[in-house]
């Protein structure tokens, strides 16, 4: 995120699900659906307050679960709506069936996400362990690191989304707690802005269009099943360059620019690290703190999960001598987790690979210190030293 | 989508790659239906006896798949290239009346 122009004035001090349910009352959607689970709830329970206030036109729908949640929506955007909904961890895995139905066929729905660990044991704080979960459902995902992100994400989520090359359901991440609950200041733009900025809604077969009637969710066996999922893929390749596109046009708009990534101090770095969401500020702070001490550290912050940046990452990460790469989720697969295996398949065709190691780190909402990321930095330049990674697979903040 | 597509105006012909075909599967165009031919699911037949018949109506309201034909406000027979065989009409024919009889396919 670039410096904001913007004077202070126009910031509002908000939470995260504030700042995700303000932004949906200025998309307006035709439809939401609405279904309590924290540390989501407050952004459908606020929304409700707009929508009991006049100040949406949104058809409200109160559901009986998650799973019913999503599929309202998908009815909803079949029929020609523009329709939301927003969820959590359990609740984002009691619909996992519909998540496939929602991007199978191609419904460009947009979900805010509250990060949050999955059950067993229960809790209710945060890790990506719930959307690493649908990783390969199909939807686009774009991770936020505060709440001003979160809310400009929502709103550009729309546009890709919505994109005529595109045409597939996006969700857009914030942490559990520490950016959901947690008060900053966001800078809103407004409402006429945000209007224009996404346009009204195209729906490409809409089922109230009865002058052209149209069949969904038909059986799909052997012989067209394949091709389906082949345009899938396809939409997924043209993902990229539309949110570049999208957040060129934002930029104008908002003084804020976005890309794939973030890259903080990368350029002559030495030793990196790549994070996802809320703990990439406390990494700039280490980066900050280093560079004073004329350590050559940097930071890539990812914002794109999917479709996976490989060829960018690879790119922008190809000089670096030596980068740990954090993992909020453990796919237990006993190989680390998911953005691990994804990066360094995305390092493996460098001429000259950076040494990578994996941090396991915050998981069920675990605190993850400055002094943490100090010891990862360390580990870093141990690494460069000797010319050795080490462990493959690190946990950062469990206690042995 | 999966069947046979037997009508030359079926929007999505059979064999078509991945780039001539609508996303998501949706199909464009209303009343497919008439082109995908699921006779071959039957393990019975209603066999219709014309004699028999008082032209209640209640079979051609009942039947799922519209299956049976009517012309001039009158029952005519039974599509079986769209009849899937699950004896609905035969049931809901009046008891005195009897104007179905389901019949093993191989009959
Ligand atoms: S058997 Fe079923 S499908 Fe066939 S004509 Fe009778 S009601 Fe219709
Ligand atoms: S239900 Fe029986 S009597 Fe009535 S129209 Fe159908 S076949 Fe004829």
């Amino acid at each position: 995120m670039a410096v904001n122009k913007q004077s202070a004035a126009e910031s509002q001090a908000m939470t995260g699900n504030e700042a995700l349910a303000e932004a949906m009352r200025q998309i307006n959607p035709d439809v939401v659906a609405a279904y309590p689970i924290t540390p989501a709830t407050e952004i459908v329970q606020i929304f409700s307050s707009f929508h009991a206030d006049g100040l949406v036109d949104t058809e409200l729908v109160l559901v009986e679960s998650e799973h019913s949640a999503m599929s309202a929506v998908i009815g909803a955007s079949a029929a020609g709506a523009r329709a939301m909904t927003a969820t959590s961890s359990q609740g984002l895995a009691l619909m996992h069936e519909m998540l496939y139905i929602a991007s199978g066929s191609r419904y460009p729905i947009v979900m805010p996400v509250v990060n949050r660990a999955l059950s067993a044991p229960l809790n209710i704080h945060c890790d990506h362990s719930d959307t690493m979960g649908s990783r390969d459902a199909g939807w686009v995902q774009i991770y936020s690191e505060n709440a001003q992100e979160g809310y400009d994400n929502v709103i550009q989520a729309i546009r890709i989304a919505e994109h005529n090359e595109v045409q597939v359901p996006v969700m857009v991440m914030i942490d559990g707690f520490i950016i959901s609950h947690g008060m900053e200041n966001v800078f809103t733009l407004d409402d006429q802005t945000v209007r224009s900025f996404i346009g009204p809604f195209k729906p490409r077969f809409p089922l109230l269009d009865v002058d052209n009637p149209v069949s969904v969710g038909p059986v799909d066996f052997t012989d067209f099943y394949f091709e389906h999922k082949r345009q899938h893929h396809e939409a997924m390749v043209k993902v990229k360059p539309v949110i570049l596109e999208i957040a060129e046009e934002y930029a104008k708009i908002s003084g804020r620019k976005y890309g794939l990534f973030e890259e903080y101090m990368l350029d002559d770095a030495e030793v990196a690290v790549v994070v996802i969401s809320s703990a990439a500020g406390t990494t700039r702070y280490v980066v900050d703190k280093l560079r004073r001490a004329g350590v050559k550290a940097g930071m890539l912050k990812l914002r794109v999960f999917r479709p996976f940046p490989a060829e960018e990452l690879a790119e922008a990460l190809q000089h670096v001598k030596a980068i740990a790469v954090m993992d909020r989720a453990d796919s237990l697969s006993a190989q680390g987790g998911p953005l691990f295996a994804e990066l360094r398949s995305a390092l493996f065709d460098l001429p000259k690979r950076p040494l990578t190691t994996n941090y396991i780190y915050g998981l069920g909402g675990r605190d993850v210190p400055v002094a943490d990321i100090e010891s990862v930095f360390n580990d870093l330049l141990t690494t460069v030293s000797t010319g050795v990674a080490g462990p493959k697979v690190r946990f950062l903040g469990v206690r042995e | 989508m999966s069947a046979e597509i037997k009508q030359q105006s079926m929007p999505i012909k059979a064999g078509a790659g991945w780039k001539e075909i609508p996303w998501g599967g949706v199909i464009p165009q209303g009343g497919t239906a008439r082109a995908f031919n699921v006779g071959g699911w039957r393990s019975e037949k209603p066999v219709w006896n014309r004699e028999k018949c008082i032209n209640c109506m209640m079979c051609w309201l009942y039947c799922p798949d519209m299956a049976i034909m009517v012309e001039d406000g009158k029952v005519a027979g039974v599509d079986y290239d769209h009849c899937k065989g699950c004896g609905i009409c035969s049931s809901v024919c009046p008891p005195r009346v009897k104007a179905f009889e389901m019949v093993p396919e191989h009959e």
